[in-house]
């Protein structure tokens, strides 16, 4: 089973990630509602897979992987963000994410691309 | 802002509604409307818009479908702060989507949401926005959006 953090500065898309996820293949372990939450969080938690919100107050997405990842390289982040151009994709996969899911999104979509995510590590 | 760029504000509009298969939801067809008397309804999320292109987008809606919305998300808790917090994640959306036309120099803030008709809605009192109407049985939202075309 894989840890499970959630991060979002959303109430209802952290209820809603909760609520979908495959609960056989990952436990939530923690939320946090910004960026700098995830980064204090993370070593608490200690995660194996983060959903990850770019848009978010105090520090955003981009800046927490880059925390994250220089913390630990074998976190897999998904990113579930609705900025949708290429650009803020390939950024965030440049810093060690490793998936990209654009808001609005299908109970499908976030199942598949989580699973995707550690497809490796099964 | 020309009329062709309001294309995928409408779709942003569309793909949201459609993946919660709200199929009673209606979009009519959209509108100019002067910005004196901004549209506002029970709750309103706004996006700044700053970059190449500056101004505000943004969603509002009576509350009964906000909680319709919360319904098809599966989601039991429609407190007033999930509504709030819906009502600037729908702006959020569908704004950060029209990067998918704009690029990465759509730059946009963090929603701000209010409830009751704002006072702070920022429009330039001589510059008119798009009005995308969504209706659910009877009751109507709006994407609003007013972004000055960008200097040449």
């Amino acid at each position: 089973m894989f840890k499970l953090m959630i991060v979002d500065d959303s109430n209802i898309i952290r209820s809603r990630i909760q609520r979908i996820y495959d609960s056989d293949e990952f436990i939530l372990v923690g939320t946090a509602g910004n960026g700098a939450q995830a980064i204090e969080r993370f070593e608490t938690y200690q995660p194996d897979v983060i959903t990850m919100d770019i848009t978010m107050p105090e520090i955003d997405g981009i800046e927490c992987i880059k925390a994250i990842v220089a913390k630990d390289k074998e976190v897999r982040i998904l990113v579930v963000s609705a900025l949708s151009d290429k650009s803020t994709g390939i950024k965030a996969l440049s810093y060690g994410a490793s998936g990209f899911l654009c808001k609005p999104f299908t109970d499908e979509e976030l199942n598949e691309a989580l699973n995707e995510l550690v497809n490796d590590l099964k | 802002m020309n009329e062709d760029k309001l294309k995928v504000f409408l779709d942003g509009v569309q793909r949201y509604f459609r993946q919660l298969r709200l199929e009673d939801i209606v979009i009519s067809t959209p509108y100019i409307a002067e910005n004196q008397n901004p549209i506002a309804s029970d709750y309103t999320g706004i996006i700044g818009v700053s970059g190449v292109r500056k101004g505000i987008v943004y969603f509002s809606s009576p509350k009964d479908l906000l909680v319709q919305i919360l319904k098809a998300m599966n989601e039991s808790d429609h407190s007033e702060e999930n509504l709030i917090d819906l009502v600037g994640e729908v702006a959020n959306t569908i704004a950060g989507n029209a990067r998918t036309e704009f690029g990465q120099e759509f730059d946009i803030s963090i929603p701000i949401m209010v409830k009751g008709v704002p006072d702070n809605i920022y429009l330039p009192p001589m510059e008119r926005s798009f009005v995308i109407p969504i209706e659910w049985c009877g009751y109507r939202a709006a994407l609003v959006v007013c972004i000055r075309q960008p200097v040449a």
